[in-house]
C-alpha cells in the first residue's frame, strides 16, 4: 500500500488511468499523483490548459483527456516526478512511455536499458526512443521508452546499466 | 559602541532572506546576521524542486531559490548582510550581541524577526555514537555543498521529506541506500517522493526501528527490528543489515534559545516539534518588536517559511512606518497565502498546533 512501502495499489491507478478509448487516440500524461498536497506547478505547465486543480492548490490534479496532447512538458516540471506520458498508438505492439530522470549517466537515444516497475524491479531491456532536456533550471530529463504494449502501464523507471 | 538598527534579521536561510527582502522593499534599513559563511541557510543543498505555488517558487529547485532570494537581498542598499556573524545574547535592555570576525558587537535594534530555524533531532540505540552515524543534514550538507560522497551502503531512519529526498539524493550521487526505516506504521512525507525512492529499488519499511548498531570502531551494520502497534520492539524480527552509514531523519526541532533568552512567552507544542514562541497574526512574539518567522516558530515547509519571513518582515516595516498601507496589504496577503498552503489534510498537524498558539495567547493576554 502507497502510505506503507510506497508502492501505488491497483486502485489508487484505477483512479488515474485513461479510458482505453482516450489512449487508442494518441499520447496523454497520467498524474500518478494520490495525496493531497499544497502543489500546483502541473496546472501552470500545460499549453493546453488540460490539467485543472479544484477547489485549490490543494486538490488532486484532473487531466481533461479532451484537452491533453501529451506534449510531455508537465513531465518535466512535476516537483514530484509524478507525471507520465504513455502512447499506446506508437506501434502495433509497442507503446511509448515518456518518464522523468534524473540520473547521471542520461541515456543517449537508441540506447538499450533496464526499465523498472513502480517498486524497482527489472522488467526487461528496452530501446530509448527519444531523451528530452527539462533545461537548465529545471534540470529533470524526459526519457522516452520503447516498450511491449502490455508494460506500457507497469515501466516507470529505467537504470542506465554501465 | 552601540550600533543602532533598524530592522535586525537573525538567520540567512529562507525565512530570514524573505523577511530581510519584505522590510527593505517597504523601505526600512535591515542588518542580517548569518552564522554560516554563506546566507541561503538549508536552500544551499536543496537540489530537489520545491512543492507549493508559483509565489513559493514551486517547480524550481532549492538551489536556485536560494540564489535568487540572495541575490534580491544584495541588490538592495538598504540590506547589509553580516556572514559568519553569530548572535550571541539578547538582553533586557533590548541589546543585541553577536560574535563577528573574534570580536562582539553590540546592537541596539528597533525591530528584530529571529529566522534561527531548527536543528535535527537524534535517537537513542545501543552504539549511536559510533562513527558513520549522521544526521541526515549533515550527509546532505556533504554532498550537495562538500561534493564528498559521503558513503557506500547507506541505512536511512525516517521516512518523512528529509529522510526520503535525502535518500534520493544519496543514490544521485551513486551510493546504494540499502533501505529507509520508519517507526511510524506510515510514510510521513510526500508519497510521491516515497514513490520514486520505491521505483529507483529502495525498500521503505514502515513499522521498523534500529535495535542497535555495531562496529569495530567504526559501523558496519546495524540491526533492525520491526515495531507492534504500541511501538514495542517484536522478539524474533531482527535483521541484521551491513552498511557503513546511518542517516537519522528523524525530525526536527525549532532553534528557540535566542527567543527564551529575549524573555519571549515559550510554550511546548507538540504539534509544531518542541518549544516556540508565542505569536500573534503579525508573528510577532509576547516581547514588542521582536517576531519570530520560519521553523523556530514551529517546524514546516520551507514554503511556509518563505513565507512567514514576508508576512514578519512587512508587518515589522508597517510598524515603523515604512509605506504602511503597501506593507499591510502585503502582510495580509501573506497570511491568506499561508492559510491555503496549510488548508489540505497534510497541514492538519499545523493547524492543530497554531490553534494551541492562539490558544495560549488568549490566556495568557485575560
Amino acid at each position: 500500500m502507497l502510505i506503507r512501502d510506497g508502492i501505488p495499489t491497483a486502485e489508487d491507478l484505477a483512479s488515474v488511468l485513461p479510458s482505453p478509448e482516450r489512449l487508442a487516440k494518441g499520447p496523454i500524461a497520467i498524474a500518478e499523483c494520490f495525496q493531497s498536497i499544497a502543489c500546483n506547478p502541473c496546472t501552470k505547465a500545460c499549453p493546453q490548459h488540460a490539467i485543472t486543480m479544484e477547489p485549490d492548490i490543494n486538490a488532486l490534479p484532473k487531466i481533461d483527456p479532451d484537452k491533453c496532447v501529451g506534449c510531455r512538458l508537465c513531465v518535466a516540471k512535476c516537483p514530484g516526478l509524478a507525471i507520465f506520458v504513455v502512447d499506446m498508438t506508437h506501434g502495433e505492439n509497442t507503446a511509448l512511455v515518456t518518464l522523468p530522470y534524473e540520473f547521471l549517466p542520461v541515456p543517449e537515444k537508441g540506447q538499450a536499458v533496464a526499465g523498472l516497475s513502480r517498486s524497482g524491479e527489472k522488467l526487461g531491456e528496452f530501446r530509448v526512443f527519444g531523451v528530452a532536456s527539462g533545461g537548465k533550471a529545471n534540470l529533470t530529463w524526459m526519457v522516452t521508452l520503447e516498450v511491449p504494449k502490455e508494460l506500457a502501464m507497469e515501466v516507470r523507471n529505467i537504470r542506465v546499466e554501465v | 559602541m552601540i550600533r543602532d538598527v533598524e530592522v535586525l534579521v537573525i538567520g540567512g536561510g529562507p525565512a530570514g532572506l524573505c523577511a530581510a527582502e519584505a522590510a527593505a522593499s517597504a523601505g526600512a534599513h535591515v542588518l542580517l546576521c548569518e552564522r554560516d559563511g554563506v546566507p541561503g541557510g538549508q536552500l544551499v543543498k536543496q537540489t530537489h524542486k520545491f512543492f507549493g505555488s508559483e509565489r513559493q517558487y514551486a517547480g524550481e529547485r532549492g538551489i536556485f531559490i536560494g540564489k535568487k532570494l540572495i541575490d534580491a537581498v544584495t541588490r538592495r542598499e538598504n540590506v547589509e548582510i553580516l556572514t559568519d556573524a553569530t548572535v550571541l545574547g539578547m538582553y533586557e535592555d533590548g541589546v543585541v550581541t553577536v560574535l563577528k570576525d573574534d570580536k562582539h558587537l553590540k546592537l541596539r535594534p528597533k525591530k528584530t524577526i529571529i529566522a534561527t530555524g531548527a536543528a535535527e533531532k537524534f535517537l537513542t540505540f545501543p552504539n549511536n555514537d559510533l562513527p558513520g552515524i549522521y544526521g541526515a543534514g549533515a550527509v546532505q550538507t556533504l554532498m550537495n555543498v562538500a561534493g564528498v560522497k559521503p558513503a557506500e551502503r547507506v541505512v536511512m531512519v525516517g521516512a518523512g521529506n528529509i529522510g526520503l529526498i535525502v535518500s534520493y539524493q544519496l543514490l544521485q550521487a551513486g551510493v546504494r541506500v540499502v533501505s529507509v526505516v520508519e517507526a511510524a506504521p506510515r510514510i510521513g512525507g510526500f508519497l510521491v517522493h516515497a514513490a520514486k525512492l520505491r521505483r529507483a529499488g529502495v525498500p521503505i519499511r514502515t513499522g521498523w526501528t534500529v535495535k542497535e548498531a555495531y562496529g569495530n570502531g567504526k559501523l558496519e551494520g546495524v540491526v533492525l527490528c520491526e515495531l507492534d502497534e504500541k511501538w514495542q520492539q517484536v522478539p524474533g524480527t531482527e535483521l541484521d543489515v551491513p552498511c557503513d552509514t546511518l542517516c537519522l531523519a528523524v525530525g526536527l526541532t525549532p532553534l528557540s534559545e535566542l527567543c527564551w533568552q529575549a524573555g519571549c512567552h515559550m510554550e511546548f507544542i507538540r504539534e509544531l516539534s518542541g518549544h516556540v514562541p508565542v505569536t500573534d497574526e503579525n508573528l510577532m512574539t509576547s516581547v514588542e518588536g521582536l517576531y519570530a518567522a520560519g521553523d523556530v516558530s514551529g517546524i514546516e515547509e520551507a514554503s511556509s517559511a518563505m513565507v512567514e519571513g514576508r508576512l514578519a518582515g512587512y508587518a515589522a516595516a508597517a510598524s515603523l512606518g515604512y509605506d504602511a498601507e503597501r506593507s499591510r496589504a502585503e502582510a495580509d496577503a501573506a497570511r491568506a497565502e499561508l492559510r491555503e498552503l496549510r488548508s489540505g489534510p497534510l497541514g492538519g498537524k499545523i493547524r492543530a498546533g497554531l490553534e494551541k498558539v492562539a490558544e495560549k495567547r488568549r490566556n495568557a493576554v485575560c
